[in-house]
Parts: C-alpha cells; structure tokens; sequence
C-alpha cells in the first residue's frame, strides 16, 4: 500500500512573487484550514519534502535554486505551482526581471491559478497532487 | 527470556509511535485545530521507508543505524530490569553516535545541530547521573527490577530529584523551551538541525529512534512511582502519561530558549534540587 | 644479580649508551634494540612474579645510601645554581633546604633503622610496572621517528637528540625505581630524578617559553621534594621505620597524619592537582614524546601511585578527606577549563588532570570499592592517554597544527590516524572502554561511602568531559576536503606504537575482568584482610562485553550492506545556493564564499584565564583548612 498520500510533507519556495499567494500557503497551514489533518507538514528542507510547493515566478538568480533543490527532493515527488506568476509569470510576464513560470526550470505537476490563489483552491490543488504521487509511487514500484 | 526481549524491541516503538501521534493530536486540539489521525507518525515513517535512497555520503547512516541499535539495546537493558546505571552510559553511547553522525555531514546544519545537542547532553546529563544516584540511594541497589519491588515508591524519598528529572524531560522529549537541536518547528531557524541531510529510509530510523527515546524518558518517570503491587504500577502509568501531557503543554506554551539560558538553568536546578534532595536523603540512610 | 635490579638498572645503562653514541643511525638502532629489551626485561619479571610477588634486601645497602646521598646531593647542586641563575630563588631554597635535610637524616639518625625489604613487588607494583615498561619502551621507539621529523620542522631548535633520549631512558629508570621500593629514602630519591629528568625535558628547545615553563615544574616539583623529606625524616625520628609496607600500619593517630599529610602534598604537586596545576599545563611546550610518558601515563602516575599506596592511613581519616576535596573539585574545574581549549595538547593535559583527580579522590577514599576503580583508572588512564598524545604528535606531523579545528580534513589526509584517536577519545569516556567502566565503580564507591558532594561533582564533570570528547570526535569524523594539504609519511616508527596500543586499549577492555580477578581483588584482599568484591556485577559485565563486540561488529557489517545499497548522491543543503562542491555557496551578490564550521568554545563561561584564578583560591583555601585541621589535632 502506497503511504505516500497519507503523509505529504511539503516544502515551500517562494521565488519572485508579490508574496500574496506565500501568505495563502502559510494560511492553509492556520487552524483555520489546518492541513495538517491530512497528515501535511511544511518541513523546510527538501531532502524530507514530498511536495515542492511554488508560489510566485522564476528568475535568472533563482533558475539554479530552484534546480538544486528539485534535486535534492527524493523520488516520487510532485511539484505545485500556485498562483498566476508560478504558471506563466503572470502579469510581470514581460518584465526584464522575470524569466517566467516555474515549468520553464523544473517539471510541473499541478496548476493552482489565481492571482491570489484561494486556500481553497490550494488545498484542492496539494490534494490533486497527491493523486499524482500515488501514481508516481506506483510506478516507481515497477521499475 | 529471548521471547522477552524481543517482545521488548517489537512493542516498544509501536507504544512511543502511538504516544507521538497523541502528541500530535493533543497540540492541535490545544491550537484549536482538528489535527492528523493518532497512527498519523506510523504513517510518516512507512511512507519514508518507500521514498528514494539518496545520500550525502556514505559513511553518514551508519551512526544512524549504530545509534538505533545502542538505544534498542539501552531499551532492552531498562525493560527486563537491568542495572540503570548501564543503561544511562549506553543511551549516552547511543547518543553520541547519533551526534557524530550530525558532524559527518559536514553541512552547516547538520554541525549546528550536532553542537546544540551536545550542549542539550551536557546540560541534562548530571540530573541524569543524580537519578541514577538517588534511586540507588532511595532503594539500595541499581538494578530496576530492585527499583520497582520496593515498599516505598521512590518518589517519598526523592521529591527534589523527580522534579529535576520533570525539568529535563523537556530535553530528553525534544519540546519547547529545550528543542534547540533539531525542532520539529524549528525549521526557520536552523532548517532541520541534526536532521538535515538524513531522508528516506534513514529518516525513518531516526524517527523510531525517537520513540525509543521517549519509552526511556517515560520508564524514568515509572521508576518513580512504582512498588511491588500492581496498584502502583498502573498509577505509575498513570503518572507518565500525566509527565507526558504535562510537556506537551509546556511545549505549546513556551517558546525555544537560547542555549545560554538552557544550560545555566538546568544547572542550576539540578545543583539545587538534586543535590539539596540527596545530601538531606545522606542524612537518614 | 636478581632479575628486578637488572631493570631497574638497564634502562641507565642503555641511558648512558645513548648519550655517547653521535652518530644518528646507529643510536637509533641503540635505543630501539633497548626499548625492546626493557620490555622483554619488563615481561618476563611481571611473569616470573606475579604469583608470588617478591621481597628484596641488599646485603650492601649502606653503600647504595651512600651512593644515593652523592648523587642527589650532586643533583641539588646543579637544581641550586640553575635556580640562581635563571633567578628563580625558591627553587634553590627548596633545594638549599632539602638536601641538608636528607643527608643529616641519612648519617646521624639512620642507624637504627632497619629496612627489611628495600624492594616489594607485590601486585599493584607489577601493574605499575607493566605500564613504565611497556608503554615507555613503544614511547621510545616512537621517539626515534618523531624527534627526527621535529628538528626537519624546528630548524631554529639546537639538536640534541642524543641528550634527549638518553634522558628518557634515565627516566624510565628512576620511575622503575620509584614503583618497585619500599624504603622511602629510595623512593625520594627516584622522586627527585624524575623531576630533574621533566625539567630537562620540558627545557629541551631551550627557547624563553620553554625554559619559563621548565623552572614552574621545577619549583613545584621540588617544593613537593620538600615535603617528602620532612615526612621522612618525621617518619624515620617518631617511628623508626623506612618502609612504605610499615608505614601503612600504622594507626593514623596525629604524628602519623602529618607525615601522611606532608607525602600527599607532594603527590599532589606530582599529580598536577589545583593549585599546582600550572606546570603540567606548561610542560606542553616540551616534544610530544616527553608529554606522552612523563606528563600523562608514568611521572604523574607516581603521585597518584603514592597516594594508592597511603590509602588505608587516608581512608577516613581528616587529611583524606581534604584530599578528596581537592582531588574532586580538580577535576571538575580541570573537565570545565578543557572546552575552552583549542590546542590538541592543551586539551590533553586538562583532561590528565580531571583524570588524575578523579584517581585522587577514589584512592583518598580507601574503600576497597574506590581503591578498585582508582587502580581500574590508573591503568586505562595511562593506556588511553598516551595513545592519545602519540597520535596527535603524528597529527602534528601530518597538518602541521595541533589546533583542533584544523583536523577536519584528518580523514582525507591520513584516514588510520584519524581511526587511531578516534578509538583513543572514545577509550576515554564512552562505554564500554575502560574509563568508563572505572568511573563507574568510582560512582558507585562514592555513594557507598556517602560522599555526596563527590557524586555530584563526578556527575557536572562527566557531563562536561562528554562534551569536549565528542566535539573533537565531531572534528575528526567530519569528511572536510581539503586539497591543500600534501600527504606526508606516516613512518612506521609513528605508527607501530599506536596501532600496538590501540590493540592495547580493546585487549584490556576485553580482559578487564580478568584483570580484575587475578590482579586486582588480590591486591585489595590482602590489604583489606577480607575478601574483595568487585563493585560491578556479573551480569552488567556480560552486557558490557555485548557493547563492545557490537561496536567491533558494526562497522564490519555496514560494509556488505553499504554495498548493496546504491544511492543518488546529493549535495549538502545549502538553503539552494550550493556551488556543488559541498564546500562554498553562492551568497546574495552572487559571489562565492567558503563554508567555515567550528566548534563552540565557549571562553566567556570556560575560559582558563577566568577559571583559573578562582579554582587556585578555592584549593588553596581546601589545602589551608586541612592545615588548620592538624594543627587542632596536634593541639
């Protein structure tokens, strides 16, 4: 049986962003949402972490960061891009100091648009996520 | 004997899993949250056990594995009421080994980590010794299984030193005010201390080392108030479980010291209580 | 000749072999071939002996006083004109005083005094002299190799090698000397040859520091001369007797304390305790070799030998309880002064002096509990320690620097150096070695005896000695990566005498008990009249003996398992910023910068020059009030 959904640890980078979508992160975290019934903890360290969790867009200094702590991510794990600016870069799409959403770096496994993104629309997102772990973990089994 | 013991090894961590899952249910409801289930921590560590092996270097899980296997030895030694002093040098061995695994890394955090523990051991390690000290005191010898057949429990003659051992359970639990080394919360201020590097199936290890860890803290505190009749014993239980939610809100209520301040005082309380408990103790036996 | 003679004496033979001979090669051949033959020489005694121990008296002894008044009189002559022209007063008024002293005793009042044993060699004597003849032929042998590299390095030191070894051969001589008499005069005058021999050793590189450092071991090794020869002559006037055996049967009324009092005093000096712990920390400044067996595994054992062998007149008499004082609160404020220490040596001397007051203050107990953990210390202490010294002599070798947070990088450098002082710092504290077992009996000893304060200052002091072991540990194990550092020989000279003392440290962990059984409970039964118990029981040394062949097992079964294990290497957590070598990261302009780990020294709470002041006051105030409290005896 696959245990990975029923313990996601999460680690949560914040890259250029307005930090409104890292306040919604932080939010999900309040006993008001309390996603720690599902077992989440926000560790802050990816060699625990099963989700990386972005919020806000790439940029140039940022770009091997956020490479470096993908790879020190253990297999399987998803990557979350929450917010507009993790998706594509948003509105600042175009500035000179933006390189864009964070699938221009790493993999990306699940979108939470929103600018800024509801806790709802998080918690619904990690959720999907875990799906997506689960199948990973399967895979991983076969190999 | 050998069923014993393996009885021993196979339950022990299953009970301080369960007691870190009420740990974590018990804060959250303190938080006003509704909180992860009890099995919650059984959870965590089977899903690290299936995650990938990655490292930092090679020689690095070793102290972990070396470490759980004094500590389930120490284990061992204490529930088939062994000699306490025994156990004390072999957690202290245990201990140690974990700490150096901290240093192996090399990393920032890791040695951070492994520096506070160390200053975490040598801040509760007389208090330790005392108890050790004053059951033998209390009870004339110091083989548990002595301990726990007395006519006296051991706290009416060692109030000041139990006190001291509440003090330091703090350290031994891993809570707040005490939690400088590798804090479960800690993690904006020294990532996750000692911690840092280990993942995966090493991860795991340490989180049953960790419970381990606790049954010991908590047979300390049994050790208390325990006698020969079975009465005592279940209110001994009674009484570890009490120690037990006493720190959780401690934990909750207090933020983490600076180190100056946890030594200094752990010092100081142990030099006053233990040792004021045990002269006076000196006097009547 | 009888065999116990020939030892004690071919050690000065081969001294004096060794300062003739110039020719570097072929002294070294000289004094290897002699190490050997001193432990041969030492083996085959203990063998022969050991079952039924031996008395010896010579039918000539009056011509070997007499020799014995020359020589030392020839001695205070040379201590008085150093004192005066280095102008350092006191030591040639010490001497000034002494020697008169002796002499006077030896031609007038002697003559009725009859010595029926000159020489004893009794169970914990043959201990002693295993440890002198064993661990001081492998220090030897270590010192061919390592004075050759030292004068590569030290340019600027004159060369005197020749003096040097054949120094430590005069030494081992007189610590020989000085374990197996009974006649107290014999044994003064051993005394006195070993401080004069650490004064030439400490003096060696003849720069200011060493010569400052060389005339405080002096002072305070003579003052305590000085105390030893009043005793004598105390002992030899009010009780017509020489001999140590005698001695300690006497009933401890007040004329018996005073001479006792006045013999610890020396002990003390000999030992390094608080207030005189100043010169053994100064004696760091001499060559490793010297530190290895003078000042941490034989000369200083000869203080605490002494005060093993006055345990019964100690036991729970006034003057033994103000020797455990000081002996206790030595090694509690010596465990605290170690974590502010940075220098290897440094390090090793303050934890000498904890150990030695720990044996201190279990042999002034003189229960036979404490006197079994004392003699347990004594022989772990000397094992580990000079493994210890050795090894960071070769450290300094290898790095060129002794501070320790230089040798993170020991692994990569010399990974079999780096293990060698890892099974010596664990041999010190950890269970289940040996010190650990001895400080295990001596906790239960104190609480036997109801020495409270004692428990609780053994307890803040193992609490302080685990924290400056593990952290060296912590340096040593760390993987640092250093290319700098060019790899230099590891001679076999060095490293023959470690590894045989590694293999020392498991052997006696593993045999302990047998030692306990044939050495130990002997010894104490026959001085108790009773029969000994072994403080720590059967069961817990069985489990014990479990630790120690899972800490041999484990890291021989981790290789199988590592093996078959492969796993992705990732770098260390630098918060992202790694540069990928683990060791510098990217910092916010985008620079590179190193990753520097230290350890915490913690000077403000630790540090020697706060502590030291305060704890010499606090001995001081110990050693006036145990005055006060003869005088009220005597009153």
């Amino acid at each position: 049986m696959n245990y990975v959904k029923k313990s996601p640890w999460i680690l949560h980078y914040d890259g250029t962003s307005c930090n409104g979508c890292d306040i919604e992160v932080l939010a999900c975290l309040t006993p008001l949402y309390d996603v720690e019934r599902f077992g989440i903890i926000n560790t802050g360290n990816p060699k625990h972490a099963d989700v990386l969790v972005i919020t806000g867009s790439v940029n140039e200094q940022n770009i091997p960061v956020v490479k470096q702590l993908y790879e020190q991510m253990a297999d399987p794990k998803v990557v979350v891009a929450i917010g507009i600016c993790a998706a594509t870069g948003g509105i600042f799409a175009d500035c000179y100091n933006v390189s864009g959403g964070v699938d221009k770096v790493i993999p990306v496994d699940v979108y939470v648009p929103g600018c800024a993104a509801r806790p709802e629309s998080i918690i619904d997102g990690v959720v999907k996520a875990l799906g997506i772990l689960d199948e990973k973990r399967n895979a991983m089994k076969l190999k | 004997m050998i069923l014993k013991i393996i009885l021993i090894i196979i339950i022990t961590p299953l009970v301080g899993g369960l007691l870190a899952g009420m740990d974590r249910v018990i804060s959250a409801r303190l938080q006003g949250r509704h909180g992860p289930s009890v099995f919650q921590p059984f959870y965590d560590v089977l899903k690290l056990t299936q995650k990938e092996s990655i490292q930092v270097n090679t020689m690095h899980r070793f102290y972990v594995y070396a470490s759980l296997a004094f500590i389930i030895l120490t284990v061992v030694v204490m529930l088939t009421g062994g000699d306490i002093l025994l156990a004390i040098f072999v957690l202290t061995l245990g201990s140690i080994l974990f700490v150096l695994g901290g240093y192996s890394s090399n990393s920032p955090y890791n040695t951070i980590g492994s520096e506070r523990e160390l200053l975490q051991m040598m801040a509760y390690e007389p208090m330790v010794l005392l108890t050790g000290a004053g059951l033998y005191y209390a009870d004339k010898s110091f083989f548990i299984k002595d301990i726990i057949s007395a006519k006296v429990p051991a706290i009416i003659y060692l109030p000041g030193v139990f006190l001291g051992l509440i003090y330091i359970l703090t350290f031994k639990l891993r809570k707040s005010p005490f939690d400088l080394s590798m804090s479960h919360h800690g993690h904006q201020e020294i990532v996750k201390g000692m911690t840092t590097e280990y993942s995966g199936k090493d991860l795991a290890i340490i989180e049953v080392t960790h419970w381990y860890e606790t049954v010991i803290a908590l047979t300390l505190v049994f050790l208390f108030f325990a006698t020969s009749s079975l009465e005592s014993r279940i209110f001994a239980v009674i009484a570890c479980l009490l120690a037990y939610l006493f720190e959780i809100i401690v934990d909750n209520g207090f933020a983490r010291v600076k180190w100056q301040l946890a030594l200094k005082s752990t010092w100081l309380v142990t030099g006053v209580l233990g040792s004021i408990n045990l002269i006076v103790l000196s006097f009547f036996r | 000749m009888n065999i116990i003679t020939l030892l004690i004496l071919f050690p000065l033979i081969a001294a004096i072999a060794v300062f003739l001979v110039r020719n570097d090669s072929m002294r070294n051949v000289i004094v290897k071939i002699s190490a050997l033959i001193t432990c041969i020489l030492t083996l085959y005694v203990v063998s022969t002996y050991f079952k039924t121990g031996a008395s010896l008296s010579f039918a000539n002894e009056h011509v070997i006083d007499l020799a014995i008044i020359s020589v030392e009189i020839l001695v205070a002559s040379y201590v008085i004109y150093t004192g005066i022209k280095s102008k350092c007063y006191l030591v040639s008024i010490f001497a000034a005083i002494q020697t008169p002293l002796i002499a006077w005793f030896e031609l007038t009042q002697k003559a009725g005094i009859e010595v029926k044993s000159a020489i004893i060699l009794d169970n914990l004597s043959a201990i002693m002299v295993l440890i002198v003849g064993v661990i001081g032929s492998l220090i030897c042998l270590y010192a061919v190799g390592y004075m050759k590299w030292y004068h590569e390095v030290h340019k600027d030191y004159k060369e005197r090698k020749s003096f040097f070894l054949s120094v430590v051969f005069v030494f081992l001589s007189a610590m020989l000397g000085l374990v197996l008499s009974n006649n107290l005069t014999w044994i003064y005058f051993c005394w006195e040859i070993t401080s004069l021999c650490s004064f030439l050793l400490i003096g060696y590189t003849r720069t200011k520091e060493a010569k400052k450092n060389s005339l405080l071991a002096l002072v305070i090794n003579v003052g305590g001369g000085l105390a030893f020869a009043i005793a004598i002559v105390m002992i030899g006037i009010n009780f017509k007797t020489l001999e140590l055996s005698v001695l300690i049967t006497l009933k401890p009324g007040i004329m018996v304390l005073i001479p006792v009092f006045l013999l610890s005093i020396a002990a003390l000096t000999k030992s390094a305790q608080l207030p005189f712990s100043g010169w053994l920390l100064g004696a760091m400044v001499a060559p490793t070799p010297s530190s290895a067996l003078l000042h941490s595994a034989t000369m200083v054992k000869a203080g605490v030998y002494l005060i093993i062998r006055l345990a019964p007149l100690l036991g729970q008499t006034s003057v033994g309880r103000i020797v455990t004082l000081v002996g206790g609160f030595t090694f509690l404020a010596a465990s605290l002064m170690a974590i502010a220490q940075r220098d290897g040596k440094k390090i090793l001397a303050y934890s000498t002096i904890a150990n030695l007051g720990l044996i201190v203050t279990c042999a002034s107990i003189g229960t036979q509990e404490s006197l079994w953990a004392a003699i347990l210390l004594v022989i772990f202490h000397a094992i580990s320690k000079s493994l210890l010294f050795l090894s960071v002599g070769a450290i300094e070798h290898q790095l060129g620097s002794r501070n320790v947070e230089d040798m993170n990088i020991l692994m990569h450098v010399s990974r079999k150096l780096a293990l060698y002082m890892l099974i010596g710092i664990s041999g010190m504290f950890l269970a289940p070695f040996g010190m650990l077992i001895s400080k295990w009996a001596a906790m239960k000893a104190f609480i036997d005896s109801n020495n409270i304060l004692i428990v609780i200052i053994l307890a803040y002091g193992s609490a302080a000695t685990l924290f400056y072991w593990t952290k060296w540990m912590g340096k040593l194990v760390s993987n640092a990566n250093n290319r700098n550092v060019t790899k230099k020989d590891f001679t076999l000279d060095e490293e023959l005498p470690i590894f045989i003392q590694a293999v020392l440290i498991v052997i006696a962990c593993v045999t302990f008990p047998l030692i306990s059984k044939y050495a130990l409970v002997p010894y104490l039964t026959a001085l108790f009249k009773g029969n000994a118990m072994v403080p720590i029981s059967a069961s817990d040394i069985n489990i014990m003996l479990i630790m120690l062949c899972m800490i041999l097992l484990l890291p021989i079964s981790f290789i199988p398992l590592h093996k078959k294990d492969k796993r992705r290497i990732v770098p260390i957590y630098m918060a992202g910023e790694n540069t990928g070598d683990n060791e510098t990261f990217y910092t916010a302009a985008g620079m590179t910068e190193k990753v520097e780990l230290k350890n915490w020294y913690m000077e403000g709470y630790f540090g020697s020059a706060k502590l030291t002041y305060w704890c010499n006051v606090i001995a001081i105030v110990i050693m006036c009030t145990g005055v006060i409290l003869l005088i009220r005896g005597l009153a």
